[in-house]
């Protein structure tokens, strides 16, 4: 099970980026617990200065911008 | 890439001969009323503003990748005060920014030891100077504009910062912004390849170009309505020099419209056309892209009411100045 947080106070990217994670887990059925992280506080305690941001297991991935769903998928993959 | 931007050049250094032909085609040439005029207006504008539009987003996104939050920090940590404006400011028009992160960024700068007036200064010109509102102002009025706009909306977050970070306002902002304590990430710091930069710069053309070519169909739609029925000098009453209370009422009205610089720059040309001074015009194009009441309540997160006020105020004053220095100057 990998864990997954999408760190975001609302923006459309962000959901957009909720909703890929989502995606691109149900059809690689890789068991992950996706997370819509919208507290600032949170947010912040990971250092990044641009939403959405990306976290899997605890590490950012990216900041700012949406990955490519191939990207994502090798991300989820390696953990 | 080489074959599209070679078919750029074709078509952009061919626009008016194109538009030309469509028009002595469809007989519209022959009829010289304002109907006429309206779509000869259109037919022209809309495809040369769209083809500047492609080719600066792309530009600036590939500049964008050169730049992120995370280095205009590094860089402006540690600087002194007016020397930190004027950077934060310059970066501001080149950082990538969207004012949904203004938060988080906010923070982050506050956070680095940043001050308040600096970090201020970034807000102001990231979002007021955007290459949107730079082509629009070069494809409608010229180059000289552009500059113009660029080189006062600099001044206007120099000076507004600084300004802040005389006053010493660091108790508005809320207190828990300075409790939080942020890891440090290095997500930003992968390589990046020139591809990457590249496929950045076609990301920024899909994202920008698909979210305000309608507003810039719109907006000049409009503009070829009035640029052929209303008459030349309807707006110069209200809106031109002799009308001094024309710019404070213009960056009034111009704060809680929000508009994208799509929509607003190509109705702004059509003021001005109609008898509108530049400084009345120049004002309100700055206080309705700049200064913007969602903006404001994002900020309320972490500014209290009273650093609101000071800070549209400031913002707001220094646009005023612009427009009546314009105003003289012209």
């Amino acid at each position: 099970m990998i864990e997954i947080k999408v760190l975001g106070s609302g923006c459309a990217r962000c959901k957009e980026l909720e909703k890929m994670c989502f995606n691109v887990a149900a059809e690689n059925n890789i068991a992950a617990d996706i997370q819509k992280i919208s507290d600032l506080k949170e947010i912040m305690s990971y250092g990044i200065m641009q939403t959405p941001g990306l976290v899997i297991n605890g590490k950012v991935k990216l900041a700012g911008k949406l990955p490519n769903a191939s990207t994502l998928l090798h991300w989820m993959q390696e953990g | 890439m080489v074959i599209l931007a070679a078919l750029w050049f074709l078509i952009y250094f061919n626009l008016e001969k194109l538009t030309g032909l469509v028009f002595d085609i469809s007989g519209l040439s022959s009829i010289k009323d304002s109907y006429a005029r309206s779509i000869e207006f259109f037919i022209y504008e809309v495809p040369k503003v769209l083809l500047l539009l492609t080719l600066i987003v792309f530009v600036m996104g590939i500049i964008r990748t050169f730049f992120s939050p995370e280095k205009t920090r590094a860089v402006l940590e540690k600087k002194s005060l007016f020397l930190g404006n004027v950077l934060a400011s310059v970066l501001g028009i080149f950082t990538p920014f969207c004012s949904c992160s203004a938060v988080p960024l906010f923070i982050g700068f506050v956070e680095a030891g940043i001050p308040l007036g600096v970090t201020l200064s970034f807000l102001i010109a990231a979002p007021m100077i955007n290459e949107v509102a730079i082509i629009l102002l070069f494809g409608l009025f010229g180059w000289q504009t552009a500059v113009i706009y660029v080189s006062t909306g600099l001044m206007i977050a120099i000076v507004s910062g600084y300004i802040i970070g005389k006053l010493r306002l660091e108790r508005f902002v809320e207190e828990w912004v300075y409790e939080i304590k942020s890891g440090r990430t290095d997500a930003a710091a992968e390589k990046i390849t020139l591809d990457d930069r590249i496929e950045s710069g076609y990301a920024a053309v899909k994202d920008i170009v698909s979210k305000v070519w309608l507003y810039i169909v719109i907006g000049v739609g409009i503009g070829s309505l009035a640029h052929g029925y209303v008459p030349e000098d309807f707006m110069a009453g209200i809106m031109g020099k002799s009308a001094w209370w024309s710019v404070p009422l213009s960056v009034l009205i111009g704060i809680p419209l929000y508009s994208n610089a799509a929509g607003i720059i190509p109705i702004v040309s059509v003021l001005i056309e109609k008898g509108a001074s530049l400084g009345t015009a120049l004002a309100f194009m700055m206080a309705v892209i700049g200064l913007s009441l969602p903006e404001a309540i994002i900020l309320k997160k972490v500014l209290k009411l009273p650093m609101i006020f000071i800070f549209f105020g400031i913002v707001g004053a220094g646009i005023m100045i612009i427009g009546y220095i314009f105003n003289i100057i012209y």
